[in-house]
C-alpha cells in the first residue's frame, strides 16, 4: 500500500477511535491550532512573503486574522451547534422524543488554493475539526513555501494521526483523489473541480466546491463615485488581483467612464503610490504560467492605466482598461490578475441582462445610491454572493454562508454553515415500547370499506 | 434528444422571463397539484393498485395523503420560506442590512423511483415548485400505471411552459442527463446514484441523492417481544418490503430469536391471515425481474417462517428467516422484498460492530425497554435517520430532514428541507456609501501602527470585530 494510503487509513483508523467525539478534544485541538497561528507567526507571514510578496499586514488581515475569528467563534458556539435540535411533533408522536442529532461524517479531505494559501485551508479545517471529524489537508503545491511550512507546523500542535497534511503536485493529487473520504472541500478552478467531484461520485462522497467565476461590478450614475472607486481599487487589486471574490469587471454608463477611472488613479497612488512595484504593499502574479496569461490579457485593449510588468519579479502595474469589447479574452475568463477592464452598458437592464448571459459569479458587486437599483440588480440576477456599495465584505461576516452557486461552486462554509457542512444531520425519533394498543388503526386488516375489492 | 433540447428551452426561456418567482404564481402551481391529487384519487388508487397490488388503505397513507400534507404545507408556509433570512452581524457591519436570500436555480430534474412512484415524485416536485424553479420530472418506466397519469394528466394542472415529463428507461436517462441541469433530485440505488453524480459533475450541477442500503434492526432482549414482532412486521412488509427504509435485517440474541419467531407469525397472521396471498393488504412484488432476484434469496439460511411464492401473480409470502450467514446473498445486497432476516449476535457491542464493519444505512432501528440502550445504539451508529422502537414513523415528520449519509445519500428534503435544498442561498450585504471613516484602517499604505491596532484588538478574547 503506497504511503498515500496509508496516511488516509491512519486518519480512519484515528477517527473510529472515538476520540474526536467530545467536544472537549476538539476544543484542545483548536485551541492548540491558535497557538499555533499566535506562537508561528513570523513563519506564516515569512512563507506568505516568499509566496505572493504579501506583507505582514495584509497576512495578518487578508489571512490569519478571519481564522482567528472563527476559531473564536466556533469554541464558542460549539456547545450549541452540538447539541441535539428538538424539532416540532405531529399529532401521533406527541408523547415521543424527536430532534436533529449532529454527527461527523468520518474523513474529510480539504484540498487548498495558492492564493489565500493559509486561510482557504484552515478556515475551512476549522469547521471539520470542530464537526469531530479526522481532516486531511492537501495545501496547493504553487504556493510552495506555505505547504511546506503546514506540513512542518500542524503536527507539531496538532493530533498527528487525526489531521495528516500531504503534499504533492497532480499525480500525488489524483492519488489522493482515488482514496474514499466522507466529504471533499475544494477550492480553486471550475475545471478541476468538475475532476474533484467525478471522483467524489466513485465513492459517493458528497462535496463543497469553492470555485470563481467573473464576478461583476455595477457602478450607477447615481453614486458617490469617489468612495466607490476607493473601495472597488481596493477589493480589486488586493493581492495583486488574485482573490476569487474580487470585483473582476465594472459596468457603467459611458458617460461616468473617464470620471471612474480617474477616481482608480487617485486611490491606486494614495495606495500604493507613483510607482506600486517599490510599494511593499502590492502583491505579486503566483507564477510565471499566470504571469504571461494575464499580461496576454492586455494586448490589444485600450489602456487607460499601467499595462506594464516585470517578468522576473511578476510584477503587473494596477492595469485599468476603457471600452472593453464583451467578445475579447480579458472578458471570457476570470482574470485573477491586477486588471480591471471596463465595460460600458447604457442603462441597468442593459447590464443586468449583460450580467446574466454570463455563468453565474461567486460575487456580484452594485454600487448606487438608489435603493430601487439595488433590489432590482438583486432580484434579477444569481450569484454566490452580493456586497452593496462595497466588495469582499460579505465573506467576512460568519452568519453569511460563503460559497458559489451554477459554475462558480456548490455547498458553502464559514461560521455554522461550515459546522453542518462536515456533520451529519440525522433525524431521530425515540418511541415507548408501551401502549402497542394505540397504534392498532395502522395495522392490516385494514376496515371493510377501505380494502381493494 | 432533439426533442428535449426545445423542451429545455422553453423551460428556460419561461424561468428566465421571472415567471416562476412571485409567490402568486408557485401557489397556483401548488394549488394545481392539491386539486391533481384530490380530482384523480381514484384513478390513482386504481394506478398504484395496478402497479403494485397497493391496498387503498397503504395507497392512502403512504402515497396521497403524504403528497398531499406536503402540498399543504408549501402553500401554509410558503411566504414565510421565502422571505429574507435575516443575519447577526459583526460589530464592522452593525450599520449594514445583512440576509440570506433564497433563490431558485433554474431548470430541475426529479428522477423517480417505481415503489412509492407518487410520493416520490410528487414531494420532491412541491420543493422544487416551492423554491421558484422550473421541473423536468422523469417518473420510473417499471410503475407503468402511475407513469401514464404523471405525464398525460399531471401536465394539465400545471403551467406547461414551467414543467414537463421525459419519459423512457435506462438509456433515454442516460441521454436526458448528458443535458445541463441546474439541480438534479435522485431517488434510488446507489448504483445509479454513482452514474447521477458523475453525469452531473460534468456540469457542475448540485445534486440530491437519495438511495438506500441495508437498515439493521437491533432487538433488545429487555422488550415485549410481540409489540416488537408487531412493529417490525407491519413496517417490513408493508408495500411487499418494497420501501428504501424498511427493517432489512434483525440482530438480536439467541433467545430473543426463540421468542420473536412465533410473535412474527402471530402478527402475519393477524395482518394478512391464514391465507396471506388471498390477503387484501398485502401487495406485490413490481417486476419478473425482482420477483426472481426475492425468490433466489429465499434459498438463504432457513426458512422459519412463510418462503412461498407464486410466479403467476409475482406473490411471495411474508418471510421470516433464520440461521442466515453474513456471506449469504441476503446479506449482501437490499433486501427491497418481504423477506426478514433474523440474525444472532451476543451483545450490543457485537451488534454495533457488526452494524458499523457495513456502509452506513438510510435508516437504523433499536428496540428496547431500557432507553439507555436506545442512546447507546444511536450514539455509536450512523445512518440517515434513526428509529427507537418503532419502524419508519420519523419519516411522517416533515419537521425531520429526510435523507443518506455515506453509501445511502446525500442531501434531504421533506417540509422546509425541501425548499431549502431547491434553492440557492444568496449571502447578501447591504452597505452604504457613507461613514467611509470607518474604512480607512484597511487601506494601503499599511502602517506598523495599524499591525499593532489589529494585533491588540485579536487578543481580546471578547471582541469578535473585523475592522474592515
Amino acid at each position: 500500500m503506497n504511503k498515500i494510503s496509508e496516511v488516509v487509513k491512519e486518519a480512519r483508523a484515528a477517527f473510529q477511535s472515538g476520540r474526536t467525539r467530545p467536544l472537549q478534544f476538539r476544543i484542545e485541538q483548536l485551541e492548540a491550532l491558535r497557538r499555533m497561528i499566535k506562537e508561528r507567526g513570523p513563519d506564516i507571514t515569512g512563507a506568505l512573503a516568499a509566496d505572493l510578496h504579501k506583507n505582514e499586514w495584509t497576512s495578518y488581515y487578508e489571512e490569519m486574522v478571519h481564522v482567528l475569528e472563527e476559531i473564536e467563534h466556533v469554541i464558542k458556539k460549539l456547545p450549541e451547534w452540538a447539541a441535539d435540535e428538538p424539532v416540532e411533533k405531529t399529532p401521533q408522536t406527541q408523547q415521543d422524543e424527536s430532534y436533529i442529532h449532529s454527527e461527523p461524517l468520518g474523513v474529510v479531505l480539504i484540498i487548498g488554493a495558492w492564493n489565500y494559501p493559509f486561510n482557504l485551508i484552515i478556515q475551512p479545517m476549522v469547521g471539520a475539526i470542530a464537526a469531530g471529524n479526522a481532516v486531511v489537508l492537501k495545501p496547493s503545491e504553487l504556493s510552495e513555501n506555505m505547504a511546506n511550512l503546514l506540513a512542518t507546523i500542524i503536527p507539531q500542535y496538532m493530533d498527528k494521526d487525526l489531521y495528516p497534511v500531504i503534499n504533492g503536485g497532480v499525480p500525488e493529487t489524483t492519488e489522493l483523489l482515488k482514496e474514499r473520504f466522507d466529504h471533499i472541500l475544494y477550492t480553486g478552478s471550475a475545471a478541476v473541480g468538475k475532476i474533484v467531484m467525478t471522483a467524489a461520485a466513485k465513492h459517493l462522497t458528497p462535496v463543497t466546491l469553492e470555485l470563481g467565476g467573473k464576478s461583476p461590478c455595477y457602478v450607477d450614475k447615481d453614486c458617490d463615485l469617489d468612495v466607490a472607486c476607493r473601495r472597488i481599487a481596493w477589493g480589486k487589486f488586493m493581492n495583486s488581483g488574485q482573490t476569487c471574490v474580487a470585483p473582476d469587471y465594472i459596468l457603467c454608463d459611458p458617460s461616468i467612464q473617464s470620471q471612474i477611472v480617474e477616481k482608480l488613479k487617485k486611490s491606486l497612488k494614495e495606495f500604493y503610490g507613483e510607482d506600486a512595484k517599490k510599494s511593499r504593499d502590492y502583491g505579486r502574479i503566483i507564477n510565471a504560467r499566470h504571469y504571461q496569461r494575464v499580461m496576454g490579457l492586455i494586448k490589444g485593449q485600450k489602456v487607460a492605466h499601467g499595462g506594464t510588468g516585470e517578468e522576473t519579479s511578476r510584477y503587473i502595474a494596477p492595469t485599468i482598461l476603457v471600452d472593453v469589447d464583451p467578445q475579447s479574452p480579458v472578458m471570457r475568463e476570470e482574470i485573477f490578475g491586477p486588471v480591471l477592464p471596463i465595460v460600458c452598458v447604457h442603462s441597468l437592464e442593459e447590464a443586468i441582462q449583460f450580467i446574466n448571459q454570463l455563468e453565474k459569479p461567486l460575487a456580484l458587486y452594485v454600487f448606487s445610491s438608489n435603493d430601487k437599483v439595488i433590489k432590482k440588480m438583486i432580484a434579477e440576477t444569481s450569484s454566490g454572493g452580493v456586497t452593496a456599495n462595497d466588495v469582499i465584505v460579505h465573506i467576512t461576516v460568519h452568519s453569511l454562508p460563503f460559497g458559489g452557486v451554477g459554475h462558480s461552486g456548490m455547498g458553502a462554509y464559514h461560521g455554522k454553515k461550515s459546522f453542518e457542512t462536515f456533520s451529519h444531520c440525522r433525524s431521530c425519533l425515540v418511541r415507548s415500547l408501551q401502549n402497542d394498543e394505540a397504534h392498532k388503526a395502522r395495522y392490516p386488516p385494514s376496515p371493510a370499506k377501505m380494502s381493494r375489492p | 434528444m432533439d426533442a428535449f433540447e426545445d423542451t429545455a428551452r422553453r423551460l428556460r426561456e419561461a424561468f428566465s422571463s421571472g415567471r416562476t418567482r412571485p409567490a402568486t404564481f408557485r401557489m397556483a402551481q401548488l394549488e394545481g397539484l392539491g386539486r391533481f391529487l384530490r380530482e384523480n384519487k381514484q384513478q390513482l388508487q386504481d394506478a398504484l393498485a395496478q402497479d403494485l397490488r397497493k391496498s387503498a388503505f397503504e395507497s392512502e397513507v403512504s402515497e396521497i395523503a403524504m403528497s398531499q400534507g406536503e402540498v399543504d404545507l408549501a402553500l401554509r408556509s410558503l411566504r414565510a420560506w421565502m422571505k429574507d433570512q435575516k443575519v447577526p452581524k459583526n460589530l464592522a457591519t452593525q450599520l449594514d442590512s445583512a440576509f440570506i436570500r433564497k433563490e431558485p436555480f433554474g431548470l430541475v430534474l426529479i428522477i423517480a423511483p417505481w415503489n412509492y412512484p407518487l410520493n416520490l415524485t410528487l414531494v420532491p416536485l412541491v420543493g422544487a415548485i416551492a423554491a421558484g424553479n422550473c421541473v423536468v420530472l422523469k417518473p420510473s418506466e417499471i410503475s407503468k400505471s402511475i407513469e401514464k397519469i404523471l405525464a398525460e394528466v399531471l401536465p394539465r394542472y400545471l403551467d406547461q411552459n414551467c414543467f414537463a415529463v421525459a419519459l423512457g428507461g435506462p438509456e433515454e436517462t442516460a441521454r436526458l442527463l448528458e443535458h445541463r441541469f441546474d439541480y438534479i433530485f435522485f431517488t434510488g440505488s446507489p448504483r445509479v446514484g454513482k452514474i447521477v453524480m458523475a453525469a452531473a459533475a460534468k456540469h457542475l450541477t448540485p445534486i440530491t441523492l437519495e438511495l438506500g442500503g441495508k437498515n439493521p434492526c437491533y432487538v433488545d432482549d429487555n422488550c415485549d417481544p410481540q409489540t416488537v414482532a408487531n412493529r417490525l412486521a407491519w413496517f417490513r412488509y408493508f408495500n411487499t418490503g418494497q420501501t428504501c427504509v424498511a427493517p432489512d435485517y434483525v440482530l438480536c440474541s439467541p433467545e430473543m430469536q426463540e421468542r420473536l419467531v412465533p410473535a412474527l407469525q402471530n402478527a402475519i397472521t393477524r395482518f394478512y391471515g391464514e391465507d396471506p396471498q388471498n390477503s387484501p393488504n398485502l401487495g406485490r412484488i413490481i417486476s419478473q425481474k425482482h420477483f426472481k432476484r426475492l425468490q433466489g434469496l429465499l434459498r438463504c439460511g432457513r426458512i422459519a417462517i412463510g418462503g412461498q411464492s407464486d410466479e403467476n401473480n409475482l406473490y411471495i409470502a411474508p418471510t421470516v428467516l433464520v440461521d442466515v450467514q453474513e456471506t449469504e446473498q441476503v446479506m449482501q445486497e437490499e433486501i427491497f422484498g418481504p423477506i426478514l432476516p433474523l440474525l444472532t449476535v451476543r451483545s450490543l457491542d457485537e451488534a454495533i460492530d457488526f452494524i458499523n464493519r457495513r456502509e452506513k444505512p438510510l435508516a437504523l432501528y433499536a428496540f428496547s425497554n431500557n432507553s439507555q440502550v436506545v442512546k447507546q445504539v444511536l450514539a455509536r451508529t450512523s445512518s440517515g435517520g434513526f428509529c427507537g422502537n418503532d419502524g419508519f414513523m420519523h419519516m411522517t415528520l416533515a419537521s425531520l430532514p429526510f435523507g443518506g449519509v455515506g453509501a445511502s445519500g446525500m442531501g434531504s428534503y421533506h417540509g422546509k428541507f425541501s425548499f431549502d435544498t431547491f434553492s440557492h442561498h444568496r449571502a447578501c450585504l447591504l452597505r452604504r456609501p457613507g461613514m467611509e471613516k470607518i474604512n480607512d484602517f484597511r487601506y494601503p499604505p499599511y502602517s506598523p501602527r495599524n499591525l499593532r491596532v489589529l494585533l491588540m484588538a485579536m487578543e481580546e478574547r471578547s471582541c469578535s470585530c473585523t475592522l474592515l
